[in-house]
């Protein structure tokens, strides 16, 4: 008799999946902490909705999605960051008009494309139960690329997020590092709508972080609770949404919720009983 | 005297509003200068060409001896700091090195003992593996100031110090201040012009351009004449050295 957890890796649909909720731990894990960090998650959310441009321009032109939807993203990010420096409007502004424009071109494009787009929805809702060996290279490369770039660089990433005119007063790459990330934001979200798809990879990059956020708060610390958390919320996911028959990264998003709320309320718990013990001690 | 710094006929703005125009003006070794002047009226734009945030316009900065950004250490306005951002206190003090360091290279346990005496010596070692939503303002700004610090400047530049930080301290600021000007030049932004003419040796009036007052010792009608006009802060009883009465008793 084969036992219920190690039977569902038989699979090997179900072992991809769990090397995907792996790799994406560690790029979404450490990345979303830098886009919390930072107060990135509009820019993120307004980054992965227009990718879906370049996703309906895939299909019109015959081309891989993810290709288009690479090329649209990093556009995107620079584009938001470019027009309100540049320019009059404001980021969030840019962000808003971005986000819907290539939402919009996304529909044109598959509208245009004759026949039925069979996977539209794998790329709007994700499921990491169909990740390809192909899909697992590049998310490794990424992930391998995501820790080397923050453990050879952390300080210098740390104090330009820090404190962006200070580094600058110290002649450090400002810019060139904040493009950097930019673009490592936008190829992270793109790799990752297969697995989360475009409507809730956001989730990803930001209840994990939150979490970890509850019981640490140097940076550092947030991205590896958030590694760590976001691999157990996967895991949980992908094994009740097995068993219960239900859709993966839904039940993935749920479990991170869960996780958070029971942190929180644990740690407000916490901090009662610390109050009420210095209370006792002080009378 | 050695000098430090030279502005000469700098002007200076963003966009295309020019706030400061034909700014001729020097810092020597061991200056003390306050800088005071009306809100807009250019103190912050005086201070991002020093720090060389932005290029002038018109006219020539010149550092002497600087080599990289160490010459200048500086306090920024609190306002513009995320007080949420997930940093340790150490860390923060740290980034005070970020110009000495090459990229790659890491920092020392050397580097963190350099931290460590700086905050013991600011009273505030028990908060180096705190993080800045777990501080006060008065306790953040002790740690700029050991920021700015840690890579031992030869001019040190301090933007309206005295906000966040509570009585006691602000005597002990001063007391520091004073030490310090020993061996580097000191600049200070403040609109508590009352306070700061107790320490600061000579005064610059930063309003449109800058007029610079050789003493710690200004009239009313001088101010006037520089075209500095101030919102004054009254302490009650306490003595204002700074902004001398004119005496009206004229025979």
């Amino acid at each position: 008799m084969i036992d219920p957890i190690s039977g569902i890796f038989a699979y090997s649909f179900l072992r991809h999946a769990t090397e995907a909720a792996f790799l994406s731990s560690i790029s979404c894990g450490i990345i979303g902490a830098y886009i919390v960090a930072r107060r990135m998650v509009f820019i993120s959310g307004g980054i992965t909705h227009a990718s879906f441009g370049g996703i309906g321009l895939g299909y019109f032109l015959g081309l891989n999605p993810l290709l288009g939807a690479a090329f649209f993203s990093i556009l995107t990010a620079l584009g938001i960051r470019l027009a309100s420096k540049r320019s009059e409007i404001r980021e969030d502004s840019a962000i808003g008009i971005l986000w819907s424009l290539g939402m919009a071109i996304g529909i044109i494009f598959i509208f245009l494309t004759p026949g039925y787009a069979p996977n539209l929805m794998t790329y709007l809702f994700g499921s990491i139960l169909t990740v390809t060996p192909i899909d697992l290279y590049l998310m490794a490369g990424l992930a391998v690329f995501t820790l080397l770039l923050f453990t050879v660089f952390y300080r210098t990433i740390l104090f330009i997020s820090f404190d962006e005119e200070y580094a600058r007063s110290h002649n450090a790459p400002v810019e060139t590092v904040n493009y950097l990330l930019l673009a490592l934001v936008a190829l992270v979200i793109v790799l990752h709508i297969r697995v989360a798809g475009i409507i809730l990879v956001i989730s990803y990059l930001t209840i994990p972080q939150t979490t970890a956020n509850i019981f640490v708060s140097d940076l550092k610390k947030i991205m590896f609770l958030s590694v760590i958390i976001s691999f157990l919320g996967s895991m949980s996911g992908l094994i009740i949404s097995y068993y219960l028959n239900i859709p993966s990264g839904a039940t993935i998003i749920f479990v991170f919720v869960l996780i958070f709320l029971v942190a929180r309320l644990f740690k407000s718990l916490q901090t009662r009983g610390h109050m009420q013990r210095s209370l006792q001690d002080g009378a | 005297m050695t000098k430090l710094l030279q502005l000469t006929n700098v002007s200076a703005g963003y966009d295309r509003e020019v706030v400061l125009r034909d700014v001729n003006f020097a810092v020597n070794e061991r200056d003390f200068i306050g800088v005071i002047g009306p809100n807009g009226g250019g103190k912050t734009t005086l201070i991002k060409i020093i720090l060389n945030l932005l290029n002038p316009l018109q006219g020539t900065v010149e550092r002497f001896g600087a080599t990289n950004g160490s010459f200048t250490g500086y306090l920024p306005q609190q306002s513009h700091i995320d007080k949420k951002f997930p940093i340790r206190v150490l860390d923060i003090v740290l980034s005070g090195l970020m110009s000495e360091k090459n990229r790659f290279e890491r920092y020392s346990v050397a580097d963190k003992q350099k931290v460590m005496d700086l905050l013991r010596r600011m009273g505030i070692e028990n908060l180096a593996l705190r993080t800045t939503s777990e501080l006060s303002g008065g306790q953040l700004q002790r740690v700029f100031i050991s920021r700015a610090l840690i890579a031992s400047p030869k001019l040190l530049i301090l933007d309206e110090p005295n906000t966040y930080v509570d009585n006691r301290f602000e005597s002990d600021l001063y007391e520091l201040l004073s030490e310090l000007n020993k061996n580097m030049a000191i600049m200070i932004v403040s609109h508590d012009v009352g306070t700061i003419s107790y320490f600061v040796k000579t005064i610059a009036c930063v309003n449109r351009t800058l007029h610079y007052h050789l003493s710690n010792v200004i009239t009313e009608e001088q101010l006037t004449a520089y075209n500095c006009p101030l919102q004054i802060i009254t302490h009650g009883d306490v003595p204002h050295t700074v902004l001398q009465k004119h005496d009206h008793h004229h025979d």
